[in-house]
């Protein structure tokens, strides 16, 4: 469902979070989806976020953020303190991606992982006739300046995931600007992946 | 009981008074029944119908109740000026502000100079061992006097987050949020040797004479050397580059800012210029700034005070009784945890420890270490950065409890 003035990536996530749910969002950014969750959702949350700049962000729309990074920020909480943990645009940034993933489903009764599709026919197109790595919508870095350590498909995802036992409880495909539905992996930009274990 | 207060001009408080309030006896936490106690406050902005905007303000080590605004006839603004105010951090068109002078202390409150009502003399050494929840129990007196069931909020940076955790600990009923700033749960070794130098100094000044020495001669020495090692840890090797360099002090000044050295002159028969410490002049500005600031520091604070307070800040453990998560289980209580990068005296991982307390405890909590290079000093210097976390985090607290039950606009 688009609504107006919303990221579609957060309406997804909107729609996959229950009602008066508790929320930690990991690499919460300016705490936009975070707020939107709160007000819209009535959660309760709290977000996780390195940048100093966008805590005073986050700070001046009320929520409640940690200052600190994802890799080290999960081990404190107890287990499934959350109903919800979120990286949204964050996993692929985290220096030890597994083990935080792991953490999260520890702290978290349920994960919510969104991630750009390297797979995406541009970035394929891009590759194979330029010989070049991809700069797209959702990859919008050069390979000098990316803050981007890992570069992931949607099926290496799911393939992720079945190695590890994750179950996969939902999965939501975006576009530009609209949801993907068939060959996901070619044609969507973003995953997001409703997981548990 | 709560005079309106003063009209507001230039976003300053204006003309303050400092008020006191005597109550009969404190229990202290040794067992021992001490009295009479007496506290100096000042309040700031207005008090509202529900009592609901009050928020405490406690102070550090060298602090008093003179938190904002000017004294009639001084110009010298208090402590934390640039964060009370209107449409400030702690905006006193919304809230109503109290600040006190801590028990122990000598800007009012009782404390080793107070006159002890049995001997007619000051305290001095028979002034009893206080400590930080002794001095929040005081606090929690005049807020009782003053009406108070409940603050908005407890916020204090150094040994004033040490009471914010007191607060948090002893009274989590009396308070919707607490704002510790570059504080601890308690002293790590490095803390307390600084301040055990800084005792030992004033104790070996001749002066001392074992805390009596209120009719003669102060430990002035003492006491100004203990300042300038408080203000080397309240620096940082950045600050200290920025502000000093190694810029060496025009020699005609130096005397003027070197208080040790002129009464050492003044003991001396020698004629000037053939004095023993000639080659040994505050040569370098920083050795100028510390001088000037231990000069300075004797005229407004007893030596007595210091060894009480920092003994108090030494043996403080906000866990002593049991862990902090534990204490703030299912409490609705707010806080929002604050440190400084380049503090090195109350580091980060402090203030972290009090932020996995409030985690574990899964009390809403917001911890931000503000970028700064001012060493410990931050807390009274970054305004911007900290009044943004402070402003906003208020704001929430207050409107949510206030209004609407969501987030304030």
């Amino acid at each position: 469902m688009a609504r107006k003035n919303i990221q579609l990536d957060h309406a997804v996530i909107l729609d996959l979070i229950k009602s008066q749910s508790t929320v930690l969002d990991l690499g919460c950014g300016n705490g936009d989806l975070l707020y939107l969750l709160i007000k819209e959702k009535k959660a309760r949350g709290q977000g996780i976020e390195i940048d100093d700049q966008a805590i005073y962000k986050c700070v001046a729309k009320g929520l409640n953020v940690f200052h600190g990074d994802v890799d080290t920020g999960l081990a404190e909480f107890k287990d499934k303190s959350f109903d919800y943990v979120i990286l949204n645009q964050s996993l692929q940034q985290i220096l030890r991606v597994d083990k935080v993933l792991t953490d999260a489903l520890r702290v978290g009764k349920q994960v919510i992982v969104g991630f750009p599709n390297f797979a995406h026919y541009k970035s394929r197109l891009q590759m194979f006739f330029k010989g070049r790595a991809p700069v797209t919508e959702s990859l919008p870095y050069q390979w000098y300046e990316t803050p981007n350590l890992h570069f992931l498909s949607i099926l290496d995802f799911k393939k992720y995931c079945r190695a590890k036992k994750i179950n996969i409880e939902s999965q939501v495909c975006i576009g530009e600007n609209h949801r993907i539905l068939f060959l996901r992996n070619l044609f969507a930009q973003v995953g997001i992946f409703l997981i548990s274990k | 009981m709560i005079k309106d207060k003063k009209i507001i001009q230039n976003e300053h408080v204006g003309i303050v008074q400092t008020q006191t309030f005597t109550f009969d006896q404190l229990k202290l936490e040794s067992g021992e029944k001490f009295g009479p106690v007496t506290l100096a406050y000042e309040t700031y902005g207005c008090l509202n119908k529900e009592r609901s905007n009050v928020i405490l303000i406690t102070h550090a080590l060298s602090g008093d109740a003179h938190a904002a605004g000017v004294h009639e006839g001084q110009d010298n603004p208090g402590w934390w000026d640039e964060f009370i105010g209107p449409g400030k951090a702690f905006d006193t068109d919304r809230y109503f502000i109290i600040c006190s002078n801590v028990l122990g202390g000598c800007k009012g409150s009782t404390g080793p100079s107070s006159i002890n009502p049995k001997t007619g003399k000051p305290y001095a050494l028979d002034f009893p061992l206080i400590t930080i929840n002794d001095i929040v129990c005081a606090q929690k007196h005049l807020v009782d006097y003053l009406g108070i069931e409940k603050l908005l909020s407890v916020v204090g940076g150094s040994m004033g987050g040490q009471q914010v955790l007191s607060w948090l600990v002893n009274y989590p009923n009396s308070l919707r949020s607490a704002v510790p700033i570059a504080t601890t749960i308690k002293h790590s070794p490095q803390q307390i040797a600084f301040n055990e130098v800084g005792r030992q100094s004033i104790m070996a000044d001749a002066h001392w004479k074992s805390g009596n020495y209120y009719d003669a001669v102060a430990p002035t020495k003492g006491l100004a050397v203990a300042r300038m090692i408080g203000h080397i840890t309240y620096m940082s090797d950045k600050s200290m580059a920025e502000k000093f360099g190694r810029t060496k002090k025009d020699i005609a000044e130096t005397f003027k800012f070197n208080p040790l050295e002129v009464e050492h002159r003044r003991g001396s028969t020698a004629a000037p210029g053939s004095l023993p410490l000639t080659g040994f002049t505050a040569d370098f500005e920083v050795e100028g700034y510390l001088r000037y600031r231990g000069d300075n520091f004797v005229k407004r604070f007893d030596a007595n005070s210091y060894l009480y307070i920092t003994k108090a800040m030494d043996n403080f453990d906000a866990t002593a009784n049991r862990p902090l998560q534990e204490v703030l289980q299912g409490s609705s209580v707010k806080v929002l945890v604050i440190s400084f990068k380049s503090d090195w005296l109350y580091p980060a991982y402090q203030s972290k420890e009090i932020v996995k307390a409030c985690k574990l405890a899964e009390v809403e909590t917001t911890y931000c270490e503000i970028d700064s290079t001012y060493g410990h000093d931050a807390f009274l210097l970054e305004v911007q950065e900290e009044s943004h976390l402070i402003k906003h985090f208020l704001k929430k607290v207050f409107y949510a409890y206030e209004v609407t039950g969501e987030y304030g606009a």
